[in-house]
C-alpha cells in the first residue's frame, strides 16, 4: 500500500474549480435571466408613462422581449457549438486542403491519397465491413431476442444481461474480449475460445494476429456492446404494439407468420430504421475497439483509427482532417434519410 | 436469420392465446418454456466474457498465465493482490490506477453537469419561447449530431494551444494549461460534443410538456425565467436523470477526448487512457489487465444496474418517439 493521497489534492483542487465555475456560470444566467426581465418591465413603465403624456403610439416591445429570453436561454449552447464543433468543423475541411504544416494549399491531394494507398484502401474497406455488419447483425439480433424474450419468465433479468455491455467501456470490453482470444502456444489454454477450439480437437490460434479474421472478431465486440441497445429499443416498441390490433387480427384468423409481417414488423418499422441509423453511426466512428485489441496492426484498422494515427501521431495533420472530412460525407446520407423518416412519419 | 423469426414469432404468439384443447395447453406450456430457457441460455452466454474476466481478476498471477479462467470452479485460489498492484502498486508498470480513478471522476463530473446545465436552457427556449428561426435553429442544432468528433479535435486542441486569432487581433489567448490544468479542456470539449445530443433529447422531453400549464403561468405574470424554475425544472427531473446518466457512462468510458485533450500523463490520464496504454504495451500481464479492466467497469456497472429504469427512458425518447 504505498499509495500518497497528498499527490491527488491538486486534482481534487482542480475538480473544486470546476464546480465552484459551474455554479458560478448557472448561478449568474439564471440570475441575470431575473435581472433583466425586471429591468426591462421598468422602462415599459418608463415609456408607457412617456406615451401616455405625448399620446404617440405604443412600440412593439414585448415580441422583441421574448427574442431577446431566448437569446440568453441560448447563449451557452450557441457559443459553444461555435467554437466546439461549428467553426473546427469549417477549419477541418480547410485543412485537408493543406499539406501537414498547414501552411500551403495542396488541392485535393491529401483525398487522392486516401484511394491511391493500398493500406488506406484497405482501412476504407475494413470500415465498410465494420458499417455493414455491426449494424445489420446487431439489430438482427436484437429483434430476435426481443421478440423471444417477450412475456418470458425473469424478462426483466434477461434482458439486463444483454444490455449490460453497454455500461462497459470499449475499452473494458476490448479487454474482456482478448482474454477471450487469448493464446498460448504449449499447455493449457487460457483464452475461452481457445480452450474450445481444443477441445472440440481444434487446433489453437491467434485469432487476432490473422487477417481477414480479426477485423470479424473485432466486430463481435461492438455487436456484443450495442445489441442490448438495438434490443431494449425493440422491446419497448413491440410492447407499444395496440392490444385491441393484435387481438383483432387474431379474430380474423391471422397466423403467426403473417402477423408478424403485416403486424408487428410495419408497427415496429421507425423503431427499426432510428436502431440501424444510430448504430451505423456510431460504428463509423468507432475508434476505442481497434486501438485497444490490435492498436490497427495486421489490417484491422478503421478510418477513425487512422484519422487519430495520421493526425495526432505522424503529424499529418492534412491527411488526419481529409481522413475525418471523409467520415462526415459518409455519415450525412445515412441522416438525411432519418430525417425524411421523421418528418414522413410526422405527417402521416 | 430472418428465417429463425417468424418461428420464435409463433413461440410467443402461442404464450398469449388462450388455446382452448389440451394437446394445445401442453403445447403452449411447452414453447413458453423453450423461449424461457432459449433466452436465458442467450442471457447467460452473453455475460460469461464479462464473468471471465471478473473471475480472474481474483486469481493468482501464475494461475491466470497458465491455467483457464473455469479452472477456479475445481481448483479455487483467491488473491486481492492484483487489485491491490494495479491501484496502488508504484512501480511503473503497475498501472496505478488509484490516481487515474480520481483522473476520472474529476474529468466526469464537470462533464456531466455543464451540458446538462446548458442544455436544460437552450431546450426550453427552443420549445416555449417564440422568437423567429426557432425551428432553423433546432433543426441546425439537431444535424450537429452528425458531425463526428474527429472532425473538431484537430482546431479544437490548436484553440487551446495558440488561441484564436482573427485579422491580427486575439480573440482567445492560448489557455497554456499544464498537469491538472488540462481538465478545464476535457470539460470544454466533453459539453460541447454532448449539447446536440443533449438538446434534442431534453427537447422531446420538454416539447411535451402541457401547454395550458405554461399558459396558465403566463396569464398569472410568470416571466420566462420563472416558468422554467418553478414549473419546467421540476418536471423534467426524470428525464434530467435519464440524460445525465447517459451523460456519464459516456465521459467515463471514453477514450478519444481524453486521449487528446488530458493527454496520457499520470497527473490527467483517466482510466480508460491508462487502461488502454496497459492492454498495449502489457497485453500479457493478465493480472494487471483484468482487474484493471474490472476497476474501470465498477463505476458504470453501479450507476447503469441502480438506475437502469432511467437511462432505458432516456434511450427511449431518443429513438423511439423520435
Amino acid at each position: 500500500m504505498e499509495f500518497d493521497f497528498a499527490d491527488q489534492q491538486p486534482k481534487l483542487l482542480m475538480l473544486m474549480y470546476g464546480l465552484i465555475a459551474f455554479v458560478l456560470v448557472v448561478g449568474g444566467l439564471l440570475l441575470l435571466l431575473d435581472v433583466v426581465p425586471a429591468w426591462f418591465a421598468r422602462r415599459r413603465e418608463a415609456q408607457l408613462v412617456a406615451a401616455s403624456a405625448s399620446g404617440a403610439p405604443l412600440s412593439r416591445r414585448p415580441k422583441q422581449r421574448e427574442g431577446l429570453f431566448a437569446l440568453f436561454f441560448l447563449l451557452p449552447t450557441l457559443l459553444l457549438l461555435t467554437i466546439g464543433l461549428v467553426v473546427p468543423a469549417i477549419r477541418t475541411v480547410l485543412l485537408s486542403l493543406m499539406d501537414r504544416t498547414s501552411t500551403n494549399w495542396v488541392g485535393l491531394r491529401n483525398y487522392s491519397w486516401m484511394f491511391s494507398e493500398d493500406s488506406i484502401v484497405r482501412v476504407l474497406a475494413n470500415s465498410l465491413i465494420w458499417v455493414l455488419l455491426v449494424p445489420l447483425v446487431a439489430t438482427a439480433f436484437g429483434l430476435i431476442y426481443a421478440i423471444m424474450v417477450d412475456k418470458v419468465r425473469f424478462e426483466a433479468v434477461a434482458k439486463s444481461l444483454i444490455f449490460l455491455p453497454m455500461a462497459i467501456s470499449f475499452v473494458g470490453a476490448s479487454i474482456i474480449w482478448k482474454f477471450v482470444y487469448a493464446y498460448r502456444g504449449e499447455g493449457d489454454q487460457i483464452g475461452l475460445l481457445n480452450q474450445i477450439v481444443v477441445s472440440l480437437g481444434g487446433e489453437p490460434k491467434q485469432w487476432l494476429l490473422e487477417s481477414p479474421m480479426n477485423t470479424l472478431l473485432l466486430i463481435v465486440i461492438m455487436i456484443w456492446i450495442q445489441a442490448g441497445f438495438a434490443m431494449v429499443v425493440l422491446s419497448a416498441a413491440i410492447k407499444a404494439i395496440p392490444a385491441d390490433i393484435v387481438e383483432a387480427a387474431r379474430l380474423d384468423g391471422v397466423n403467426p407468420w403473417q402477423m408478424y409481417w403485416q403486424i408487428t414488423m410495419p408497427t415496429i418499422r421507425p423503431a427499426l430504421i432510428v436502431v440501424v441509423v444510430t448504430l451505423s453511426i456510431a460504428t463509423l466512428k468507432v475508434f476505442d475497439i481497434v486501438r485497444t485489441a490490435t492498436n490497427g496492426n495486421y489490417d484491422t484498422s478503421v478510418i477513425a483509427n487512422e484519422m487519430y494515427n495520421q493526425a495526432f501521431r505522424y503529424g499529418e495533420s492534412g491527411q488526419g482532417s481529409a481522413l475525418a472530412v471523409f467520415l462526415f460525407i459518409l455519415v450525412i446520407p445515412i441522416v438525411i434519410y432519418q430525417i425524411r423518416n421523421l418528418r414522413q412519419q410526422r405527417e402521416g | 436469420m430472418t428465417t429463425a423469426t417468424p418461428t420464435v414469432a409463433t413461440g410467443t404468439q402461442q404464450t398469449s392465446g388462450t388455446p382452448s384443447t389440451t394437446a394445445g395447453r401442453v403445447r403452449k406450456r411447452l414453447t413458453s418454456r423453450t423461449a424461457t430457457l432459449v433466452s436465458i441460455v442467450i442471457a447467460v452466454v452473453w455475460t460469461i466474457p464479462t464473468f471471465g474476466l471478473f473471475v480472474s481478476s481474483f486469481r493468482p498471477e501464475d494461475e491466470i498465465k497458465t491455467t483457464g479462467w473455469w479452472t477456479f470452479f475445481t481448483n479455487p485460489q483467491f488473491t486481492l493482490e492484483n487489485y491491490q498492484q494495479v491501484l496502488f502498486g508504484r512501480s511503473s508498470s503497475s498501472g496505478q490506477l488509484a490516481g487515474s480513478f480520481i483522473n476520472s471522476l474529476a474529468i466526469t463530473i464537470p462533464s456531466v453537469l455543464f451540458p446538462l446545465a446548458f442544455a436544460c436552457l437552450a431546450a426550453y427556449a427552443l420549445a416555449w419561447i417564440n422568437f423567429r428561426g426557432r425551428d432553423w435553429l433546432y433543426i441546425a442544432i439537431f444535424a450537429l449530431q452528425i458531425v463526428p468528433l474527429q472532425m473538431a479535435l484537430v482546431p479544437l486542441l490548436k484553440f487551446f494551444s495558440t488561441g484564436v486569432t482573427l485579422g491580427g487581433i486575439t480573440l482567445m489567448p492560448a489557455w497554456d494549461l499544464v498537469d491538472e490544468q488540462k481538465f478545464a479542456q476535457v470539460w470544454f470539449a466533453h459539453t460541447c460534443f454532448a449539447l446536440p445530443f443533449a438538446v434534442y433529447l431534453l427537447h422531446n422531453f420538454i416539447s411535451q410538456l402541457p401547454g395550458d400549464l405554461m399558459e396558465a403561468a403566463r396569464v398569472d405574470g410568470a416571466t420566462h425565467p420563472k416558468i422554467f424554475r418553478t414549473i419546467v425544472l421540476p418536471l423534467i427531473t426524470p428525464a434530467l436523470a435519464a440524460i445525465g446518466i447517459f451523460q456519464f457512462l459516456w465521459v467515463w468510458n471514453d477514450l478519444l477526448v481524453a486521449l487528446i485533450f488530458a493527454g496520457g500523463g499520470d497527473e490527467t490520464a483517466p482510466l480508460t487512457v491508462k487502461l488502454a496504454e496497459m492492454a498495449g504495451t502489457r497485453g500479457n500481464e493478465w493480472q494487471r489487465l483484468t482487474a484493471g479492466a474490472f476497476v474501470s467497469i465498477v463505476v458504470p456497472l453501479i450507476v447503469f444496474l441502480s438506475l437502469q429504469r432511467y437511462f432505458v427512458r432516456g434511450l427511449l425518447a431518443g429513438s423511439v418517439k423520435g
